[in-house]
């Protein structure tokens, strides 16, 4: 087992084909284990992040490692592997006809096949707590029920860091309850990208702030949503009536 | 909400024709039309033992009658045409009811209702006794082009999608007081078309980034195989074997 961090990006620096430039030379590590959230306003430059932890995105300055693992375009397949993105639409995520198939999709693609895939598949929907859901078509499942099966589609590939985009978006509040039971049962880095300030509080020990292409801010949550004048400086905004000092987090 | 596992055209059983490999199906039922198309036309009697083989086959499908004869309706705009060729065909005419028809066209039209129909019908059987997601494997199977296989299995899986964000703008027009009534109203509607077509299109980007995040790499991995045994085969080949020794008497007699 290697001891680098899960992910380790420095300088990271990246302007659109067309100009607009989004991120303005990044620096971020997360430590194994580690659950962060990556706070910060629309058009903060967090989905261009995202994409390039896995090399969507790539061709700015700067550099990504993943567990030690540069993203270069000839270790695409396995840094592919090591990290799981979950995309914010469940139905962009979510496009094999069957939730088994959906699930195989990934390590499939990197050549398991046979009784080992098919123990891959069942032990990531048991993780989701979706193993009776295996042959039916995604469409026929509830919105929170596809938001964790398309979880269940990177947890298949035994990713070294999973990344969530908006997990908790259009859940009802007992689906992101039961998203939130599944996220805190898991054993690996997290790294989840949200609007949502009570939920990363609830889930992450750590935030970071992405402001303007920049990190403005590393530290812990509660301290982070406690400090108002910074958390206005980055249009960050608490919910009606939700104080997180009254919180308590471990 | 219909496709998937529970579509509209499958009829859910456990019959032999149901259990057998769908990519025998498949062949069994590409090499029955063919044998069909190529009977000679003035051999009336071979469609008759045609259309009796087919029945059989419906019959051990447990497929009853009337859904058969109901879904072969979708025959109909196509064989349209077939009735105009009596009356506009050249050639010897001969008089039927007081009309005036000509006879090659009357056979040409018979030719064409008659492999028409038993083509719809062999492909009615096959889908009501195949689920769509078994029809793809056997596609794939019989090593189909495996892009356009990609792309069917991708109708099928965002065919619900599609539709449901076309009824969601349905409604948001409906809500601000619009209702689409002749022509002058076609200009709203071309342009939700227009939306709708790029939205599907932006959907397409990211569910191909999703793809290549979990890394695709140009080609779709196998995941389930179907197989099939040479007994499978043999009861496969039944109805199509049997319709090649019509065929051929059709020729000879």
């Amino acid at each position: 087992m290697t001891t680098a961090p899960s992910l380790e990006i420095s300088g990271l620096a990246y302007a659109y084909p067309d100009g607009h430039q989004a991120l303005f030379g990044v620096d971020l590590t997360v430590g194994r284990g580690e659950r962060v959230a990556l706070l910060g306003p629309n058009g903060a430059g967090k989905t261009t992040l995202v994409l390039h932890l896995n090399g969507i995105l790539a061709g700015g300055v700067g550099s990504v490692t993943v567990a030690g693992l540069p993203v270069e375009k000839r270790n695409f397949a396995e840094v592919r592997r090591r990290v799981g993105i979950v995309f914010q639409d469940p139905d962009d995520q979510l496009f094999m006809p069957t939730v088994r198939e959906d699930v195989a999709f990934g390590p499939a693609a990197a050549g398991l096949r046979g009784a080992e895939l098919e123990e891959r598949v069942q032990g990531a929907l048991e993780q989701v707590g979706m193993a009776g859901f295996a042959d039916r078509p995604p469409h026929h499942l509830s919105f929170g029920q596809r938001r964790r099966v398309a979880v269940a589609t990177v947890l298949a590939m035994r990713p070294e860091i999973l990344v969530l985009d908006e997990p908790s978006s259009n859940l009802d509040p007992a689906s992101r309850r039961e998203l939130a039971d599944v996220l805190r049962s898991l054993d690996v880095t997290v790294l989840m990208v949200t609007h949502d300030l009570p939920y990363a509080l609830e889930l992450c020990p750590r935030a970071v702030i992405l402001s303007e292409g920049v990190i403005a801010a590393d530290g812990r949550t509660q301290d982070l949503l406690c400090d108002e004048p910074l958390m206005r400086s980055h249009r960050l905004e608490l919910p009606f009536g939700f104080d997180p000092r009254s919180v308590h987090v471990a | 909400m219909g496709a998937g596992h529970a579509h509209k055209l499958y009829r859910h059983g456990h019959s032999p024709v149901h259990r057998l490999p769908p990519h025998c199906k498949l062949a069994a039922a590409f090499a029955f039309v063919l044998v069909v198309v190529s009977t000679p036309r003035e051999a009336v009697w071979a469609f008759g033992l045609y259309a009796v083989l087919v029945a059989g086959v419906a019959a051990v499908a447990r497929i009853p009658a009337g859904f058969l004869l109901r879904r072969l309706v979708i025959e109909v705009p196509f064989v349209a045409f077939a009735v105009l060729m009596p009356f506009v065909a050249q050639g010897e005419r001969v008089d039927v009811l007081g009309m005036s028809l000509s006879v090659s066209g009357l056979w040409g039209a018979w030719n064409v209702l008659a492999k028409g129909t038993l083509g719809v019908a062999a492909s009615v059987l096959l889908a009501s006794t195949t689920e769509l997601r078994a029809l793809l494997l056997g596609l794939q199977r019989l090593k189909l082009p495996p892009m356009l296989v990609q792309i069917a299995s991708f109708m099928i899986r965002y065919g619900d999608v599609v539709t449901d964000e076309l009824r969601r703008m349905s409604i948001a027009r409906r809500s601000r007081g619009f209702e689409a009534r002749g022509v002058r109203h076609w200009g709203v509607l071309a342009k939700t078309a227009g939306a709708l077509f790029i939205r599907s299109y932006e959907r397409g980007e990211r569910v191909y980034l999703a793809m290549v995040s979990r890394g695709y790499a140009g080609s779709m991995p196998v995941i389930d195989e179907v197989t099939a045994t040479r007994t499978q085969w043999a009861y496969a080949a039944v109805l199509p074997v049997t319709a090649l020794a019509v065929c051929l008497m059709g020729w000879t007699l």
